[in-house]
């Protein structure tokens, strides 16, 4: 019992020695630190970029956290955060907002992403269509047959609204790419609070369809190739496909600033453009832009 | 000397009273804050198309602002917990209260406490890892996410609060009365089913009510469990989306001053309201059965 004291004690005072130490030594210079948060898709990439940028800037401390894309945006807005990660482009409303308080988006595409439709590895379809996945996600195909597997019931799954991908999803698939369309996820989907909880459910429920990003993929799901069109050819999601654009399911992945970066932020932008940012990018499983 | 103590007393009683009022104050504000950030709903939708609307799409332009589902999912899951937790809540008091030998009695009432100390959010991945996945299996359901995934969840968490409240209630009853039947030549059942029953019974009543309050208002393990699929609900075996996981799931995205924003004030007052007329209704049975 009192070994843990003691032991815990000294954790505490490390801890505090350290944390005072980092923001007060450093032969004199002022730490900074960056705020970022937003997209959940990206917040992997986030923290690798963190972590390798305090290497070469040890004075930076760089926090990075999640919550969705619109969440971080707000968070921009109400000025919490200095960087907002989001894997869509901001909205007429927010940069009203943004006008209110009296500053401008600057918007930095820093990598690409594939949306990916997975099912259970046992699910005999491989291939859909944009026109299939679209009937399916708005409850319009509501069984295997239909798409040349079992007969058994499909149960979709879908992340919640606050999610980047739940709102390109139905922005790209279930509209056609017009923003303004009038079509909706069907109701009976499961909205899943993370892209880890579709994951999961996906390698369980072999009735199962969901999506999510690139990075997301596993061999516990099987990853459907897709067709832009009844006469496209099955594309899979692939680094390469996603760039030359022929797998049909992609968006840019962005960084957004109030106003042009400066200073500190204006370093870990350039160093998210420079090549061992963009290497970073591969490594996280994202496409470069470079 | 005298003054000094007489000032000591003063402070002291303001003190008391201030904490007494302020329990309150904040009930008001909270009430009044609700009220005035929800009540802007109504600009873009109608009080019965908030209520009894069917479809809940948020963020799409226009919105469309039903919670219908949403109503019908918390009272399920709600109605469906209780189902299970108040029978079983109120055999396990009566065994602990009147049947169990005193060391076995002290052992389940500390395992209950224990009970009440785990966190939702442990229950709720519990729920996912192994509940799901059974309910799937056993029932032969599309998917494990389902309504009655959410009930078994909180007819976890409500029954800590049943059966110590119902225990308490049962003790509560004097000893004269068993021991007055006992000598009438009633069995031990008998007693507990037609004498011990009716003295504990508002307690008993008071407990249940308090664990719907408790299973109502819970959010994070129904979120994880319950599929959050905002349908109208006709069974058990269904996805589900409640009140509290559209509010926790949803106010990150909700920019402050946007309709969807108010809509999730709004749904925080129907919330409020209900487990107000819950507690009402608790308060009410509690009281009649006093005045008998």
């Amino acid at each position: 019992m009192k070994k843990r004291i003691v032991l815990a004690a000294a954790l505490l005072i490390t801890l505090f020695w350290g944390a005072c130490s980092r923001r007060e030594s450093r032969a004199g210079q002022k730490a900074v630190s960056i705020q970022i948060k937003g997209s959940d898709t990206m917040v992997n990439l986030g923290q690798v970029w963190a972590e390798e940028f305090n290497k070469i800037h040890p004075n930076m401390n760089i926090a990075v956290t999640g919550g969705g894309s619109g969440t971080g945006i707000a968070a921009l807005i109400n000025g919490t955060c200095d960087i907002a990660e989001s894997s869509r482009a901001v909205e007429e409303k927010e940069i009203t907002q943004a006008e209110a308080k009296g500053f401008k988006f600057n918007e930095e595409i820093v990598a690409l992403d594939g949306i990916v439709a997975v099912v259970h590895p046992s699910n005999p379809v491989k291939n859909l269509t944009m026109d299939q996945l679209r009937e399916i996600f708005m409850g319009n195909i509501r069984n295997w047959k239909v798409l040349g597997g079992p007969d058994m019931p499909i149960v979709l799954l879908s992340r919640e609204v606050n999610s980047g991908t739940h709102i390109f999803f139905k922005e790209h698939v279930l509209r056609r790419g017009k923003k303004k369309g009038r079509e909706e996820f069907s109701p009976g989907a499961l909205m899943m609070p993370s892209s880890y909880a579709i994951a999961e459910e996906a390698a369980n429920n072999e009735n199962a369809v969901g999506y999510y990003g690139l990075g997301y993929i596993s061999p516990r799901q099987k990853v459907i190739a897709v067709a832009k069109d009844p006469k496209s050819p099955f594309v899979e999601p692939r680094l390469a496909s996603i760039r030359d654009n022929s797998y049909p399911i992609s968006r840019p992945l962005y960084l957004y600033t109030n106003g042009k970066p400066q200073g500190a932020i204006k370093e870990f932008v350039d160093f998210v453009y420079s090549k061992e940012g963009q290497d970073i990018v591969t490594k996280t499983d994202f496409v470069p832009i470079k | 000397m005298a003054n000094l103590r007489k000032v000591k007393e003063f402070i002291i009683e303001k003190l008391i009273f201030t904490s007494g009022i302020a329990s309150i104050v904040f009930v008001a504000l909270i009430f009044i804050f609700l009220l005035a950030e929800g009540i802007s709903v109504l600009r873009y939708v109608s009080l019965g198309s908030f209520i009894g609307g069917q479809f809940w799409y948020p963020i799409s332009d226009p919105p469309k602002f039903g919670i219908l589902p949403l109503i019908l999912g918390s009272l399920l899951v709600t109605a469906g917990a209780i189902a299970m937790a108040v029978p079983l809540g109120i055999a396990a008091a009566f065994y602990i209260a009147d049947v169990a030998p005193v060391k076995l009695r002290n052992l389940l009432k500390s395992c209950v406490e224990i009970l009440s100390a785990i966190p939702s959010v442990v229950l709720g991945f519990l729920g996912i890892v192994i509940l799901v996945p059974f309910l799937k299996h056993f029932l032969h359901l599309p998917t494990g996410l389902t309504a009655l995934a959410g009930s078994i969840m909180l007819a976890f968490m409500a029954l800590p609060t049943i059966i110590s409240i119902s225990e308490d209630a049962i003790n509560a009853v004097p000893r004269e009365y068993k021991e007055g039947a006992i000598a009438l030549g009633a069995t031990h059942w008998q007693t507990l089913t037609r004498v011990i029953i009716h003295g504990a019974l508002p307690g008993i009543i008071a407990a249940s009510m308090l664990g719907i309050g408790r299973v109502f208002g819970e959010t994070m393990a129904v979120m994880m469990v319950t599929g959050n699929a905002a349908v109208i609900p006709t069974g058990l075996l269904q996805p589900v989306r409640t009140l509290t996981a559209t509010i926790a799931a949803e106010m990150g995205e909700a920019a402050k001053g946007s309709p969807h924003y108010f809509a999730l004030f709004a749904i925080g007052i129907v919330l409020f309201v209900i487990s107000f007329l819950i507690n009402l209704t608790a308060d009410f049975l509690l009281h009649r059965g006093k005045n008998r």
